[in-house]
């Protein structure tokens, strides 16, 4: 017998048994009816329409950027997730275990990929919506859907902003640093923006640097344990959270808005 | 040798660079030549040449192999390509077009395949390459880690994260409440205004340029000009002091650059009334809040009844109202820069008492 015709009845044996049967329904779809069946009977499948347009499929169309985008999100929660393992969010321990994850962690790749990821994933959320951009595909039924993904690329670079503080470097505090100080110019909110000295109660300032909109970020006046904490909870719990909702919001609007987009 | 770097170094210094870089943008757009395949190698070839030789020198060494920068290098290329590869597809559907034949997307739009295999495949083939892509990426470049967070030394320069470095930027022509607030909530507000102002009905679903030639160059000088070229500018070209640095040079932390810069009163009452500055702000400022409000207020209803009045008429006046105004906003970020470069201008309106300068 040939090797072909043995693989073909190790095959054969293997979709039979009980177990691989009680997990895939409906065997190997080579029948129109089966592929059908395939799509609607996984739970990661469904989320594809049983039948799609073709000029959808096509990488030339869609660059299968928000693919990517989502692939990258999936990766980042996985491998920020064994990151948790390691890390501790205080400005004790943060360091240090950035230098354990890079010293005693063996194979230890994951910082490089959940970094690079990251850097990655702003790039891809980018060319998707340019993506989108260029081929009208925001026009009506897909308006609202374009308008959750801006809140999407939005929380994209939130979460990076929030992991770059947590090596607890020199290169992540003064960038949040920089950044930060944007809140403190905030109208009204920042205790050096617009109209927030005229905000006094008998000559009290209501808004200084112990009450305004970056204090209210960073839980303090500097970028210390508050913000190191902060921004741990709100990268690796809070803002997830957010996106995996908004996500699955934007991928069901693509469905019924018709799927991805086409000329008329 | 050394006579190109310091020109390039010239070429690469903000007022230049932003002008070049948005003439070159816009008029790019409209020749048609670049957009074919001979045009993109050309391109990919000057990019790539440019980079090759750029490396030879120690300088554009130094700042371009920074760890973090290397996914900036990395993203620009990857917009260059996809930008060139999204004008090449309309282009091509363009020239269907103006022959009464439609988009190449039309030809499969209207065919349905099985998800499985088809979508499920290349979805499967993406996701493998993207890991092999990462994995080997984080194998051959180690995550930088710098020295222990010192609150009390501060890096020079001091750089937000490298995708806000153009709005970084932007804080050397506005104040932090304007670069760092209001340009970015206004950035949010109208991307998210695009599908409701653009009421064109063409272009929904395919690659094309001619029907939709001014939402296209907008959105890219948007996106190309004032988030991609000023975050360039930011990574690569600002040093010590957020000092201008061109690619070739040594950031020098000692480089001095004078500033003189005034403010739109200043020029208004001492400079051609020859007066002192009123004491009071109101009166103080009225040249420049006049200008503002001018700008802001006037401006779009002038362009309502001129030259935008075929925009007036098919938008209907609350799109045209909101959509122009957005227009503007934008634009007064590229006239603050040039009236920085021309006229060494500051604030235009510059009320010290309340912090509000704009």
């Amino acid at each position: 017998m040939s090797l072909e015709r043995h693989w073909k009845k190790i095959q054969q044996q293997v979709v039979e048994t009980q177990i691989w049967k009680s997990i895939f329904r409906v065997g190997i779809p080579n029948t129109n009816r089966k592929r059908v069946l395939a799509m609607l009977g996984n739970v990661v499948l469904h989320l594809h329409p049983v039948k799609t347009r073709k000029s959808g499929v096509k990488m030339r169309y869609t660059w299968c950027a928000g693919g990517m985008t989502f692939f990258l999100f999936l990766t980042l929660t996985f491998t920020g997730l064994l990151l948790m393992f390691y890390y501790r969010p205080t400005i004790e321990y943060a360091y240090g275990d950035m230098l354990d994850l890079r010293e005693q962690v063996p194979f230890g790749i994951m910082r490089e990929m959940h970094r690079w990821g990251a850097h990655a994933m702003v790039i891809s959320v980018w060319i998707h919506m340019f993506r989108v951009f260029m081929t009208g595909s925001y026009k009506p039924p897909r308006e609202f859907n374009w308008n959750v993904g801006v809140v999407l690329l939005v929380l994209t670079l939130l979460l990076s902003f929030t992991g770059y503080l947590l090596p607890w470097d020199q290169l992540a505090i003064w960038a949040i640093t920089v950044g930060s100080n944007m809140a403190r110019a905030t109208p009204l909110a920042g205790n050096e923006g617009p109209f927030a000295a005229q905000l006094a109660v008998n000559g009290v300032n209501l808004v200084t640097a112990g009450s305004d909109a970056r204090f209210g970020l960073l839980g303090g006046r500097i970028v210390g344990a508050n913000a190191l904490l902060r921004f741990y909870v709100l990268h690796c719990v809070f803002i997830p959270l957010v996106a995996a909702f908004l996500m699955a919001v934007h991928f069901w609007r693509v469905r019924k808005d018709g799927g991805i987009s086409g000329p008329l | 040798m050394n006579g190109l770097k310091s020109f390039i170094n010239w070429l690469a210094s903000p007022a230049i660079a932003v002008t070049l870089s948005m003439l070159s943008l816009v008029g790019a757009m409209f020749y048609k030549p670049i957009w074919t395949k001979k045009g993109g190698l050309v391109l990919f070839a000057t990019l790539v040449g440019g980079f090759a030789f750029s490396f030879t020198d120690p300088n554009f060494r130094i700042v371009a192999t920074m760890p973090d920068n290397v996914p900036i290098l990395g993203m620009l290329f990857l917009v260059g390509f996809f930008f060139w590869y999204a004008m090449y597809q309309a282009h091509l559907n363009d020239a269907r077009l103006s022959v009464g034949l439609p988009p190449l997307e039309k030809d499969d739009s209207d065919k349905k395949v099985f998800s499985w295999p088809d979508l499920v495949y290349v979805e499967l083939v993406s996701l493998i390459i993207c890991s092999i892509v990462l994995i080997v990426w984080s194998i051959v470049l180690k995550a930088p880690l710098e020295e222990p967070a010192n609150p009390g030394a501060a890096p020079n320069p001091a750089k937000a994260p490298w995708y806000f470095l153009g709005l970084q930027e932007l804080l050397v022509y506005f104040d932090p409440w304007m670069a760092g607030v209001v340009l970015p909530t206004l950035i949010i507000v109208g991307l998210m205004a695009i599908p409701y102002i653009d009421t064109n009905p063409r272009g929904n679903g395919y690659f094309s340029f001619r029907e939709r030639k001014w939402e296209i160059v907008m959105f890219c000088f948007g996106f190309i000009i004032l988030w991609v070229v000023l975050i360039i500018l930011g990574t690569f070209l600002r040093g010590p002091n957020w000092n201008f640095f061109g690619p070739y040079e040594y950031w020098d932390p000692n480089k001095l650059v004078p500033l003189n810069n005034v403010s739109v009163s200043e020029i208004f009452w001492v400079k051609w009334l020859k007066t002192a500055l009123p004491t009071f702000w109101l009166k103080r400022e009225l040249p420049g809040i006049l200008l503002v409000l001018f700008y802001l207020g006037a401006l779009p209803g002038l362009l309502g009844k001129t030259l935008f009045r075929r925009f007036y008429e098919k938008m209907g006046m609350v799109r045209f109202f909101v959509g122009v105004n957005l227009f503007l906003i934008m634009f007064a970020v590229p006239i603050k820069m040039y009236l920085r470069w021309i006229f060494n201008l500051k604030y235009i309106v510059n009320i010290q008492e309340f912090s509000f300068n704009i």
